[in-house]
């Protein structure tokens, strides 16, 4: 299988790479890590008529701390973000959510910013982004604008970055200590996508939720944000029913693509067992 | 026809140049241009592994990897790993364990195991399977292949622990394969 023509170009810095888009317009499409975009691509799905290629440029790549947030460069990678001891001891919640997406080869290449750039419900950044409250540095020739994770996913392969922009850099407020996450991943294979996972955050006072953060993935046209679950748990005690009834509310929001994974009934129940899995991991992980 | 670009990199220690299309595939490149036919084509769409190669010290699945994007890189091919006529300890000891049956994962098996033991030279049986899970295998149930890499990575232990009196032969490439 072999793509479409196309013109590669290796820009060395951002504003060269903006420039490019600019003066190839429409017909020019970004390559991040290229384990989305290429196979797509060599399926004839996408045939965009220039490549820009995101890989030359250094200041788009690692991971340091500052003020409190941790700044992920937007092509870092996410074999990169699983062995960087900051990102383990920072934000642990997205080393384990990196050790579920694709498999050993795919995460040497695929990046943060690609996963989230690509608008794909099925990615994993994007609901681990929203429940960590990040957010995307989006920089064009007019300047740079910062988009919270929760309204930059618009649709299926649809997000806020407009002509003209690049994701640069990813922003995650680094976690208070004693919060607890996890990420709960129900897929059949090594290498799938979700048939549904929930990221958690949470912080609790003692028996008390004192705040919550629940995101989805592939349930829906896009990841989402549960917010009648979290508000549902914010001030209760977390017991059994609490947790089943933020799973049930978390489940009326879900609105899956019935596929191979399975129809849209199992796809939604299994979000809501996701939903208690990652709420009792994540409680188990944070202070009381 | 789109610009054909130029493109040179190092494969298993030796320069080599290439004009290829933007949309030629690695995999194509190593396979039909420089007639390195041990990276496999299995299922074309980056699930099977069996096209992996070592990329700036990653492994990577030719099928979806562009030869321009390997501009200045070093690649290792599973022909690069037997050094002056011996094999590498993986390849001997995939022979040794019966980590194959039909043998066309191997390549990729092998390959990956290679960067598996660079970064971890003492893995645990949970991490080899979770470090070789990106390449598939349908004869063996994986069983020998994980004994095979436990094999490998005891064998060059001891390589290290006492290394032979005579003098390696130095690879061309900047990373000593061992």
């Amino acid at each position: 299988m072999i793509p479409r023509e196309f013109e590669y170009h290796a820009p060395k810095s951002v504003p060269e790479a903006i420039g490019l888009l600019h003066q190839l317009g429409e017909d020019a499409k970004l390559l991040a890590g290229g384990h989305s975009l290429l196979p797509m691509m060599k399926l004839r799905f996408a045939g965009p008529a220039h490549l820009v290629d995101l890989g030359r440029i250094p200041e788009l790549k690692g991971v340091r701390e500052e003020a409190g947030t941790l700044r992920v460069g937007a092509m870092t990678t996410e074999h990169e973000l699983i062995e960087s001891a900051l990102v383990q001891s920072r934000v642990p919640l997205l080393v384990e959510g990196a050790r579920l997406i694709a498999d050993p080869q795919v995460r040497y290449k695929g990046t943060v910013g690609g996963d989230i750039a690509h608008g794909d419900p099925g990615n994993d950044h994007p609901a681990l982004m929203i429940a960590l409250g990040a957010s995307f540095v989006l920089r064009s020739a007019a300047g740079e604008r910062v988009v919270p994770a929760e309204s930059f996913f618009l649709g299926t392969y649809e997000t806020e970055l407009r002509p003209g922009e690049v994701l640069t850099e990813i922003r995650i407020p680094i976690p208070a200590a004693g919060t607890g996450a996890a990420y709960a991943k129900l897929k059949r294979k090594v290498g799938d996508f979700a048939t549904a996972a929930a990221a958690v955050t949470i912080r609790m006072d003692g028996d008390i939720v004192s705040d919550v953060a629940i995101a989805l993935t592939n349930v829906g046209p896009t990841a989402l944000k549960a917010r009648v679950a979290e508000e549902s748990l914010r001030g209760r005690t977390l017991d059994d029913a609490a947790i089943a009834r933020a799973a049930e509310l978390g489940m009326q929001i879900c609105d899956p693509a019935e596929d191979q994974r399975g129809d849209a009934e199992y796809k939604t129940a299994m979000a809501g067992e996701m939903i208690q899995r990652a709420l009792r991991t994540a409680a188990s992980r944070a202070a009381h | 026809m789109a610009t054909k670009q130029a493109v040179s990199f190092k494969l298993n220690g030796k320069a080599v140049d290439v004009l290829v299309e933007p949309r030629e595939l690695l995999i194509h490149t190593l396979r039909e241009r420089l007639a390195h036919t041990g990276p496999h084509i299995g299922c074309e769409t980056s699930h099977c592994g069996a096209c992996t190669v070592d990329l700036d010290r990653m492994s990577v699945k030719s099928c979806t990897v562009l030869t321009v994007q390997c501009q200045g890189a070093e690649i290792t091919t599973v022909e690069g790993l037997e050094q002056a006529g011996e094999l590498h300890a993986l390849q001997q000891a995939f022979h040794e364990q019966h980590g194959l049956q039909c043998g066309y994962c191997t390549p990729g098996m092998i390959t990956r195991a290679y960067r598996l033991l660079q970064e971890n030279p003492d893995p645990t049986e949970e991490e080899i399977r979770f470090g070789m899970s990106g390449n598939l295998c349908r004869c063996t149930g994986y069983q020998n292949i994980v004994k095979a890499v436990q094999a490998a990575a005891k064998k060059l232990a001891e390589m290290r622990a006492a290394p032979k009196k005579a003098a390696a032969p130095q690879p061309a490439a900047a990373e000593t394969i061992a």
